[in-house]
């Protein structure tokens, strides 16, 4: 091997904006290849994957609306992450919320006050901050591993949410279909004039600037920062883990539960079985890709928000499986851990052997 | 229940049980280097779909267990290049590996749904087979539960008794006191997710070539986070491994059992047996931290740099 | 040269290792330049140095851890070339390294196991085990795990596996550091032993009466060059020690205070803690009290409770009962540390790099870590970033921290200068009680110094200073009383000048009975 690592004793300021942008890039290259094994012409294919939603009023709203949810779970997750909580059940917490909020709307479908939508926002937190909240409780009580346990919830609240819309809460004017009846208009999200941009697309970014302050200059975010940096500094500056623990997930569980209200009593309109593609996870995507900072985690939920949209055009346009959408963000994923590595280290050439006496060589 | 009612209860529970087995066996390996590779469900996934893809070219099912394995080892090797030589964080990896996985598998697997592939068949050992009740359990099996029964004994076997079984737990153990004596960690750490990939590739053929011939996107449906939550459930050890393996088949399976019965709960519930139990019994081996904190590799998850 | 000697054998035997002109470069810093060493047959060799002064790096390459960038290394007048461990073992080169190579989870047997390449080695290993430590009284049963053991029970892991093939050269480096002083004594037995059968050592250490003692050669490192070749006992211990710094040696001595009449400012009622580590040790029934403007040493061998004990008074493990704690009479042992800081104490661990301080955090955000609670660094739940900034740099001026600026990583900065920030992160804070652990480890002699100067000053101003160190050296040049910590049981403590080493050592080791016997009279 002609190049070694070599760690650069410090962080590099460029790599650490530099790398997502070379990921991005690799990535695309990437894609072009696998277009072209698939039989499509690359260029055509990255144009309608990538370029070609944007090309539209309507479809930049959709981007916007694509984009909210990922947002919002992915900066709650960017805040446990920090904080070296493994919270990968975004999934399970928005339909937690959904579910939730979208009970409260079905149990009142006659409610037309104009507080009656705040209040489903928050029973939407609530559910969520309720799921997030199991996984804290059996990780500091039972010291069960946040990873599996939130991940085993995403797979529970999916199934309970099938047996909603197949059972107790299912539409019975819906001639059987798996799905509850429509939310009424005092619990629906509102939108803006003509488009499809609703309430949560402005929500969305003033929460990750809320969050990007608390982070920054909040004794909460140090604490936080600190706890997941060195767990033993955290303990010895008196910072409770127990507490911090409690709070990185109940602000991401009630994130991702606040995205599936909106996204349920908006865009959909009523409980289905399925009312997320992947949403908590494409978030840890997109966690990342952002920089586990909430203004990163911006304009990175725009750039995978897109890579829903693409997988759309390319189904129709090109006939490709939307299925590209994963390939897209798994290998994004993939390019930007890889690139990280310049951040800590360097490329060094290695030098011809060392000058050393080669009288004889042991054995 | 008669004999066969029940003789066939436990062959169901076997094969629900296998591929939880097949893939953690796998997992125990890589953890047990101190590599921590929560990708075992894209491994599958992949595995599947490969498996499933050339079985149907070729026709022979054996062609596509081999293919599967294959597979399975191919991607892991992302997961040891970006975290092994590009220092990546494992759990972050794990993750990415097991998004691909899912796309990949959707990706091939679209002009496939609803379609069927070659079988694996049983192989009867001849003379054993025959035996009442037990023969149809034990001998008349396809060759991935053998397969799965071999593994796990010459893993048990690997790590107890032999040196280089021995320098794999070292390294899993302390990382920096192996490099100091001179043992190559990243070459024996790639060797161990390898053999992880493999294991999870030929447990995803399992699924798609014997455990439900027809394709379907979500083959896996959680059993490779399973078999994560069945490695920390064992402690590391492989024959608790076994009983933990079986204990979920078993779960499994009854979810299946009940909603066949025709029991007064919805079946969604039902199917969510296995998840709760995942949580429960985890919180359960949780709780005594201490045995957790004694058992798992202390190199778990950690990156290696050698200074050279 | 005696004239008898010439004769038909007049050629000298070759040395059994010479190095020349060895170079080795690490990022930033040129660990070894240009090193000459020559160890001969049946030598006990000293390799003498200051921490940081390439001792570690140059034995590494010698045992093929590390490859030299220049430099020819010959092994009984051959140049050889030491790819690795095994080639260095093949070769009959062995190491005991200063922190172990063993593996915790895993048995004496297994550990030795692995330290020998060559299968056939490893035929009957548990009996030739049981042999060779009882031939060289390193008595060791090989089926405990590593967990269980001592530190010095360690340590003869470490040679009996080097033993096991029978070496030509045994690096030992700076083995006594773990060790009680009767246990000192004993390794020096061995190793003349083992000189005396053939086999030559290589013996690293910074502590110069025992070099005095053990070794027949010397050669001495500073900031990466050899700086002399001398022979150990024809020097006096300060003449080594000059070598070593580079500056003159300023005489410290601070003088010991008699014991205070004034109320204690810490009492520690039967303490008694389970350690919340997986091989960690537990705290049994601590009694003492410490009283203001005093300085209490607590002596002993690592792993013997230290790092409990420090988590016990800093409050990150919470006491049994709150009244096993007192500070100025008030029961404190269910106070958290910010609780504790806000009753004006101070605490500073041994470990720097992600306990002391958080390595990829600024200077500045290293500063808010413990000076938050008493700084008035925060407001309403918002950092005042402005007071953080210059309570940092204010401590960097006062303690001569050589860095860029508060906004300097903490770990950009060397060992010793990151050691003067935290130690002046504490003491700017004016205690009333600070306990600190390990202060000077790691830390270059200026710098301990100044840190020596905080310390004893803070004192003067009235703290009262809970000092816990291995470094007997420190503790009876600082402190006005001592007591040993020794599996997780801390000693009476005794006025320094009734202390003797061996009376320290015996505590040391354990045996509270002998020591009290060896009381002066």
């Amino acid at each position: 091997m002609p190049y070694r690592l070599e760690p650069r004793g410090e962080r590099s300021q460029l790599w650490s904006y530099a790398s997502p942008v070379l990921a991005v890039v690799l990535t695309i290259v990437t894609m072009g290849v696998l277009f072209a094994i698939l039989g499509t012409p690359p260029l055509t294919a990255i144009e309608t994957f990538l370029i070609s939603p944007l090309l539209t009023v309507s479809g930049l709203a959709s981007l916007a609306v694509r984009a909210a949810p990922l947002i919002m779970i992915a900066v709650g997750l960017s805040f446990c992450y920090r904080a070296n909580v493994w919270n990968i059940g975004g999934d399970g917490q928005f339909t937690l919320g959904a579910i939730a909020g979208g009970g409260l709307a079905l149990f009142f479908p006659n409610a037309a006050f104009w507080w009656f939508y705040p209040i489903v926002l928050v029973a939407g937190v609530l559910g969520g901050m309720f799921w997030a909240g199991i996984v804290a409780f059996l990780k500091l009580k039972f010291n069960a591993n946040e990873i599996l346990t939130s991940l085993m919830l995403v797979y529970i609240a999916q199934l309970v949410l099938t047996w909603l819309v197949t059972g107790p809460w299912r539409d019975p004017m819906g001639y059987g279909f798996p799905q509850s009846a429509m939310f009424s208009a005092g619990a629906t999200t509102p939108d803006f004039g003509t488009t499809s941009i609703h309430l949560g697309c402005v929500l969305a970014p003033v929460i990750a600037i809320i969050l990007w302050q608390v982070m920054e200059r909040s004794v909460l975010g140090f604490q936080l920062r600190v706890v997941g940096q060195a767990p033993r500094a955290a303990r010895f500056a008196g910072f409770s883990n127990a507490k911090l623990t409690w709070i990185a997930l109940l602000v991401s569980g009630g994130l991702s539960g606040l995205a599936g209200i909106i996204e349920v009593t908006g865009p959909i309109g009523q409980l289905t079985t399925e009312i997320t593609p992947g949403y908590g996870f494409t978030a840890v995507i997109v966690a990342f890709l952002g920089r586990l900072h909430p203004i990163g985690v911006i304009f990175a939920g725009l750039l995978l928000a897109l890579s829903y949209l693409g997988g759309d055009a390319a189904q129709i346009n090109l006939h490709l499986p939307n299925a590209i959408t994963g390939i897209f963000q798994g290998v994004l994923l993939f390019y930007l851990l890889g690139a990280d590595v310049l951040i800590l280290h360097r490329f060094k050439r290695v030098r011809a052997p060392a000058p050393m006496v080669l009288a004889e060589s042991v054995k | 229940m008669s004999m066969v009612e029940v003789s066939n209860f436990i062959i169901s529970i076997i094969a629900a049980s296998t591929p939880l087995l097949l893939a953690a066996s796998g997992e125990l390996v890589t953890e047990r280097s101190g590599v921590l590779n929560l990708g075992v469900e894209g491994m599958m996934l992949i595995g599947a779909i490969a498996g499933f893809a050339t079985a149907h070219a070729t026709g022979n099912a054996y062609v596509g267990v081999l293919v599967a394995a294959g597979a399975g080892m191919l991607i892991s090797m992302v997961f040891a290049v970006l975290t092994l030589s590009f220092f990546a964080n494992q759990i972050a990896t794990g993750l990415a590996l097991t998004i691909f996985g899912h796309g990949f598998a959707a990706l091939l697997g679209a002009n496939y749904v609803g379609i069927a592939a070659p079988v694996l068949g049983k192989i009867a050992i001849p003379g054993l087979a025959e035996i009442p009740f037990l023969g149809p359990i034990l001998f008349d099996q396809n060759i991935l539960i053998y397969f799965s029964f071999i593994m796990l004994g010459g893993i048990a076997w690997f790590l107890r008794k032999t040196h280089a079984g021995l320098i794999l737990r070292a390294v899993g153990d302390s990382h920096d006191a192996a490099h100091a004596m001179g043992y190559p960690v990243i070459p024996i750490r790639y060797g161990a997710v390898a053999f992880g990939g493999a294991m999870a590739g030929i447990a995803g053929a399992y699924l798609s070539l014997f455990y439900s011939p027809l394709w379907s996107q979500d083959l896996a449906a959680g059993r490779g986070w399973i078999a994560l939550a069945l490695v920390v459930f064992a402690a590391w050890r492989p024959l608790w491994l076994l009983a933990g393996a079986y204990l979920f088949g078993g779960i499994t399976y009854l979810s299946l059992f009940l909603q066949g019965l025709g029991v007064p709960i919805p079946s969604p519930l039902i199917s969510a047996l296995p998840y709760v139990g995942t949580v429960v019994v985890l919180v359960l081996i949780s709780r005594d931290s201490r045995r957790i904190r004694l058992n798992q590799p202390a190199c778990l998850g950690k990156y290696f740099h050698a200074v050279a | 040269m005696d004239s008898e000697t010439i004769g038909p054998a007049t050629q000298m035997p070759p040395p059994l290792l010479s190095l020349c002109g060895i170079t080795k470069q690490f990022p930033g810093c040129l660990a070894n330049d240009a090193v000459d060493l020559t160890v001969g047959q049946n030598e006990i060799h000293a390799l003498l140095g200051e921490n940081g002064a390439g001792k570690s790096t140059l034995v590494k390459i010698i045992y093929g851890v590390m490859k030299p960038d220049a430099g020819r290394i010959e092994w009984l007048g051959k140049a050889v070339r030491i790819g690795s461990p095994a080639q260095a073992r093949s070769l009959g080169i062995g190491m005991v390294f200063q922190h172990f190579s063993l593996f915790e989870a895993l048995t004496v047997a297994e550990n030795i196991a692995l330290g020998l390449n060559n299968p056939a080695d490893r035929v009957g290993l548990q009996d030739r085990i049981v042999d060779i430590s009882t031939r060289y009284g390193l008595p060791l049963d090989p089926a405990r795990a590593v967990h269980d053991l001592s530190v010095g029970e360690r340590q003869r892991i470490e040679i009996v596996r080097c033993l096991l093939q029978n070496p030509k050269l045994l690096i030992m480096d700076e083995p006594t550091s773990v060790l009680t002083p009767q246990e000192v004594f004993k390794l020096f037995e061995t190793l003349r032993r083992l000189a005396a059968e053939g086999c030559s050592i290589l013996y690293i250490s910074h502590k110069l009466e025992e070099i005095r003692a053990l070794c027949e050669q010397a050669t001495i490192m500073r900031l990466g060059k050899v700086v002399a070749h001398c022979v150990p006992k024809e020097k006096t211990a300060r003449e080594l020690a000059e070598l070593m710094i580079s500056a003159k040696l300023k005489e410290q001595d601070f003088g010991h205070k008699i014991a205070s009449t004034a109320a204690p400012r810490l009492v520690l009622d039967r303490l008694t803690i389970r350690s919340n580590q997986p091989f960690g040790t537990d705290l049994k029934d601590i009694s003492f009290s410490v009283a203001p403007g005093e300085i209490l040493g607590i002596a002993g061998i690592a792993g013997n409770g230290q790092s409990e004990f420090m988590d016990a008074l800093s409050g990150e493990i919470p006491a049994g009962s709150p009244k096993n704690i007192l500070l100025d009479g008030k029961p404190i042992g269910h106070d958290g540390p910010a609780k504790r800081r806000r009753q004006s104490c101070g605490f500073l661990p041994e470990e720097r790099n992600g306990h002391g301080a958080v390595g990829p955090m600024s200077l500045s955000e290293n500063g808010f870590l413990s000076a938050y609670v008493r700084g008035a660094l925060h407001r309403l739940g918002v950092i005042n970033r402005r007071r953080t900034f210059d309570f940092a740099a204010g401590v960097i001026k006062r303690f001569d921290v050589r860095t860029t600026g508060p906004q300097a990583e903490a770990r950009s900065l060397s060992g010793g200068n990151l050691q003067k920030f935290l130690v002046g992160r504490e003491v700017v804070q004016q205690p009333s009680l600070l306990v600190i652990s390990q202060p000077t480890w790691g830390v270059d002699a200026g710098a301990a110094a100044a840190i020596y100067e905080a310390l004893v000053a803070l004192a003067q101003a009235g703290t009262a200073v809970v000092l816990i160190s291995q470094d007997l050296d420190e503790i009876l040049l600082l402190c006005d009383r001592i007591a040993v910590i020794a599996a997780g049981r801390v000693s009476e403590p005794m006025a320094v000048k009734e202390a003797t080493i061996e009376r320290i050592g015996l505590l040391m080791g354990g045996s509270e009975a002998e020591a009290v016997d060896a009381l002066p009279a």
